[in-house]
């Protein structure tokens, strides 16, 4: 499987508690764990298990994620922000791999 | 809505044929009795009231495999009075259990959407619970006509 890769569309800029709309995805596969092979072997589950969505260190939003969801799982929230700063998101992978990409963000 | 006992009684016969047919083709399917336990496990034993989460997700969905869905909950988001979860079931998918969105007063509205899989034709669920404990929930049928679970 190629290294997923997360995609995140946040504005660059927002007045103060304004109520601005995050989009973020990643690439990955999700396997169910429901999958039979043509052998008939159940194909192991492997999901992104957790996203979360930190801002200037402090929790804003986040998925307990199950394997109901689809591949390349989409995620929309919301922000209302006091201060400029930076976005964290972040995504757990079952095989332990931890997958991130930081936005900033202007807030006047 | 709440699951009445109707609903359940139905749901057991549905069950209850299906097994009988001895269908070993696709996946099981959740029993409403795991996805009562799930929704319980969720609200802490609280049964669910009408009202205030709104649940959308499209009447007919062309592929099981990926459903848009998104939930909205009518609340201030303060610190005292805010969405704290919103879980989202499928009552009849190999596992009942969807995904549990995390919200904050940070976040400003307990609005989100993701896309799901949905195995057959069936209830999505939502329920949300308020930072004070109190917990509503919305329920929608969803037709599938390509089931999204790879059987």
């Amino acid at each position: 499987m190629a290294t997923p890769k997360p995609r995140v569309r946040v504005p660059k800029s927002a007045a103060k508690d304004e109520v601005i709309t995050i989009k973020t995805i990643i690439s990955h596969k999700m396997e169910s764990g429901q999958r039979k092979d043509k052998q008939g072997k159940v194909i192991p589950r492997e999901i992104i298990n957790k996203f979360t969505c930190e801002f200037n260190g402090k929790p804003l939003f986040s998925c307990d994620i199950q394997p109901a969801i689809s591949a390349n799982p989409y995620f929309e929230f919301n922000a209302k922000l006091a201060e400029s700063g930076t976005f964290k998101f972040t995504w757990v992978d079952d095989n332990g791999s931890v997958y991130e990409t930081e936005r900033s963000i202007e807030v006047k | 809505m709440d699951l009445t006992r109707r609903d359940v009684l139905a749901l057991s016969a549905g069950a209850a044929a299906l097994a009988l047919t001895g269908l070993e083709a696709g996946p099981a399917f959740a029993t409403p009795e795991e996805t009562q336990k799930s929704l319980m496990a969720f609200t802490g034993g609280k049964t669910p009231a009408s009202g205030k989460i709104s649940l959308t997700a499209p009447e007919i969905a062309e592929n099981g495999n990926t459903v848009p869905v998104s939930i909205s909950v009518d609340s201030p988001m303060t610190g005292d009075d805010h969405v704290a979860a919103v879980m989202l079931l499928a009552e009849q998918n190999p596992n009942p259990g969807v995904i549990t969105f995390n919200f904050t007063p940070m976040s400003g509205k307990a609005q989100a959407a993701t896309r799901m899989r949905l195995a057959k034709t069936q209830n999505v669920i939502a329920v949300a619970r308020m930072s004070d404990g109190s917990v509503y929930m919305d329920k929608k049928l969803v037709k599938v006509t390509i089931g999204g679970c790879g059987g």
